[in-house]
């Protein structure tokens, strides 16, 4: 299969080889510096360099311990998890409709729905403070949430459509014949075919939420400061090794959507070639 | 007659039914609309609805209007020519009198000091010495010693052109131009004109993240795309990785390796490369080193795409009818992954365009892009106005290339249906 094992011209041989050795390259370039900065959260002593006077779980201790921290933490899973609730149901329910509707005004509609991924942070995030700071909403967490939810709802579209895009239509004609109500057929038929799609979509959307930034960094007060913000502070301030304790507990979790989501898309893979 | 009824019947029957089967699709049309619509709405508040609102800052000019009514009527006639005769001085005098009374001076000031340096004072001045409302047909001369400047033609004329209710002064502003005393575009003085620069500054750093991602990720993304599938999985994670974990996290790395006491710089003092640490942070090179890292995957990812849907049959038809590896690589790989290249670039260029985190936290003061600047014109300085301007320029360019990157990926889906 490989085009490797054809190569017959040395020429070949050299381009092949060329582009293992820079892809090389450009994979340590990817990993190195996330892996780099794991261990200096285990250093017993303070400075962020090799060699590591010593190990300690000291960093993690002072992480725990600290109420900005913790709370940040907290607050994080508070607007991550409400957001994408939220952007699961207002999406789904979207991406059921597009699914359905023809109209010449169809791509336009969906380039709105997903306009939110491509306008720069910092825009929506001016217009969600100017918006939203004489109603109450900015300093708060429901403003965070609808403005997390506003970014992650693409996100669910999308992947939702396209498990949508591959449904059977006539699987759901075929319980309505069966005497299914919509709601029954929905619930029994639909939506066990569609969960892996909805699963994605929620991850997705958890991820938008849990890495976002830009919006916290206008909208939020004291009192919301999610886990990002506070390590854009503290990096601002000067970067303890707290952060980078910070850092390797906010990258287990992407290590976590991710593995779950690779998962997902094997046993859905698994299940097509089987169908 | 049996058979004529017959007819009859079926073509009613024909008429009903298809009159039922077009009333049920309209339903499910509503329907399916109905299920679009909280979304619709949704976004209508939480997103289009504050980026309209931001748009209309970036014209709005309602500041010296609401603190100086009478002035600015009385301004309304004044054919600009020579400084206003004395309704326009007794009105003036009476808004401060009033304004004073209302704590308003400061809103106003606030305004026109953007359009001429020194208004502020010139406004607040004058309202702290007009005691008391002067003598009917005395008002030009009193101002006129209180501050000289009211005997100018040019401060009256940036109250008339702040005189709302639109204005095109923050537009004009973002991209270095302003109204003279006449009312003709020029541009503005040297030591305003900022935001071409950082205009330019914003597309070159683009521009060169995305060579810079165009370079590393078409290795890469060939390799993935011709390794078998079973290890080409196993690679991608060495680009899912990093696009799944936090940007802070990752810049927050590149800062504890590139530091002047970090990781690269102590490794290669170490090796005796160097003596002195080299500055590869808070620069230039750290904030391309930083967003190159960042927006890779988006390269990658949409090259590996389309170079897995390259069948392998041209390549060795194109050996078969004789072409060198070279050729055949030139002439026929190549150009069916320009799509993906195109689709790739774009993505890249669009999102480094708006960036804001990395080089507000790796850069120095001349790599700011120009996020950085609408976000400390929000929060900082609160000159709304501007921040919105800066704001509908870049969100402009955003929509125009967002246009081309749509087209391009459609275009691509259509032809992709074809092939198959």
């Amino acid at each position: 299969m490989s085009d490797a094992s054809s190569l017959r011209t040395p020429s070949q041989r050299i381009a092949w080889t060329a582009t293992i050795v820079i892809s090389t390259l450009v994979f340590i370039f990817l990993i190195a510096p996330i892996l780099a900065i794991m261990p200096l959260s285990f250093s017993s002593g303070s400075y962020l360099t090799y060699p590591l006077p010593g190990l300690s779980l000291r960093w993690y201790d002072d992480f725990i311990s600290s109420p900005r921290w913790m709370n940040s933490l907290k607050n994080s899973m508070i607007i991550g998890v409400a957001s994408t609730l939220l952007s699961m149901v207002l999406g789904t329910l979207a991406a059921l409709g597009l699914a359905q509707w023809k109209s010449r005004f169809k791509p336009l509609v969906l380039a709105f729905v997903l306009s939110p991924v491509v306008v720069p942070g910092v825009i929506t995030a001016v217009g969600l403070y100017f918006f939203f700071a004489p109603i109450g909403l900015t300093g708060s967490y429901l403003g965070l949430i609808l403005a997390h939810t506003a970014l992650a709802t693409p996100f669910v579209v999308i992947t939702v459509g396209a498990t949508l895009q591959s449904f059977d239509t006539n699987l759901a004609r075929a319980a309505a014949s069966l005497g299914a109500s919509p709601l029954l057929a929905f619930r029994r038929v639909i939506l066990p075919l569609i969960l892996p799609g909805l699963a994605s979509g929620a991850l997705f959307a958890f991820a938008t939420s849990f890495d976002e930034v830009v919006i916290v960094l206008f909208m939020a007060g004291p009192e919301q400061r999610t886990l990002p913000r506070e390590m854009f502070s503290g990096i601002r301030e000067n970067i303890s090794p707290t952060i980078t304790a910070a850092a390797v507990i906010l990258t287990t979790v992407s290590v976590i959507l991710l593995a779950t989501l690779e998962g997902l898309r094997r046993r859905n893979e698994r299940l097509k070639g089987g169908g | 007659m049996t058979a004529a009824s017959l007819t009859g019947a079926d073509v009613k029957t024909n008429v009903s039914l298809k009159r039922r089967l077009k009333r049920a699709e309209r339903a499910r049309q509503i329907k399916a609309l109905a299920l679009v619509l909280p979304l619709l709405l949704f976004l209508l508040f939480t997103f289009a609805g504050p980026i309209a609102g931001m748009l209309w800052h970036a014209v709005d000019d309602h500041e010296v209007r609401q603190v100086l009514p009478q002035t600015v009527a009385a301004l309304a006639g004044w054919d600009g020519k020579d400084v206003p005769d004395e309704k326009a001085y007794a009105a003036l005098a009476s808004d401060i009198q009033a304004a004073r009374a209302a704590g308003t001076i400061a809103i106003a000031a606030k305004r026109l000091n953007y359009a001429q340096n020194g208004f502020r004072t010139i406004l607040t001045s004058t309202a702290r010495n007009l005691k008391a409302m002067p003598e009917p047909g005395t008002a030009r001369e009193t101002l006129g010693k209180i501050n000289p400047a009211w005997r100018d033609r040019a401060t009256w004329t940036t109250i008339r052109d702040a005189s709302g209710p639109v204005t095109s002064f923050y537009l004009l502003g973002a991209l270095d131009l302003v109204r003279n005393a006449d009312g003709a575009i020029v541009a503005a003085p040297p030591d305003q004109a900022i935001y071409r620069d950082v205009f330019g500054r914003t597309f070159l750093i683009s521009l060169g993240v995305t060579v810079l991602c165009l370079v590393l990720g078409f290795p890469v993304a060939y390799l993935l795309a011709t390794l078998p599938p079973g290890r080409s999985n196993l690679l991608m994670i060495f680009v899912l990785l990093p696009f799944w974990t936090s940007l802070l996290v990752r810049t927050c790395a590149w800062i504890v390796l590139l530091q002047s006491k970090g990781v690269v710089n102590d490794s290669l003092h170490w090796l005796g490369i160097i003596d002195e640490p080299l500055r590869l942070i808070y620069n230039r090179f750290g904030v391309c080193v930083a967003m190159t890292h960042v927006l890779l995957p988006f390269m990658i990812l949409p090259l590996y795409s389309s170079m897995k849907a390259i069948s392998p049959a041209y390549m060795r038809a194109a050996a078969s009818l004789g072409a060198s590896p070279i050729t055949a690589f030139l002439r026929i790989y190549m150009p069916q992954t320009l799509p993906g290249i195109g689709a790739g670039s774009l993505l890249v260029f669009i999102l480094a365009l708006g960036y804001y985190i990395t080089p507000a936290l790796v850069g120095g003061a001349a790599d700011q892009m120009i996020s950085y600047f609408i976000a400390l014109y929000t929060t900082e300085t609160a000159n709304w106005g501007l921040a919105s301007a800066l704001g509908a320029v870049l969100l402009l360019a955003t929509v125009l290339l967002a246009l081309v990157y749509g087209k391009l990926v459609q275009g691509q889906q259509v032809t992709g249906g074809m092939k198959n």
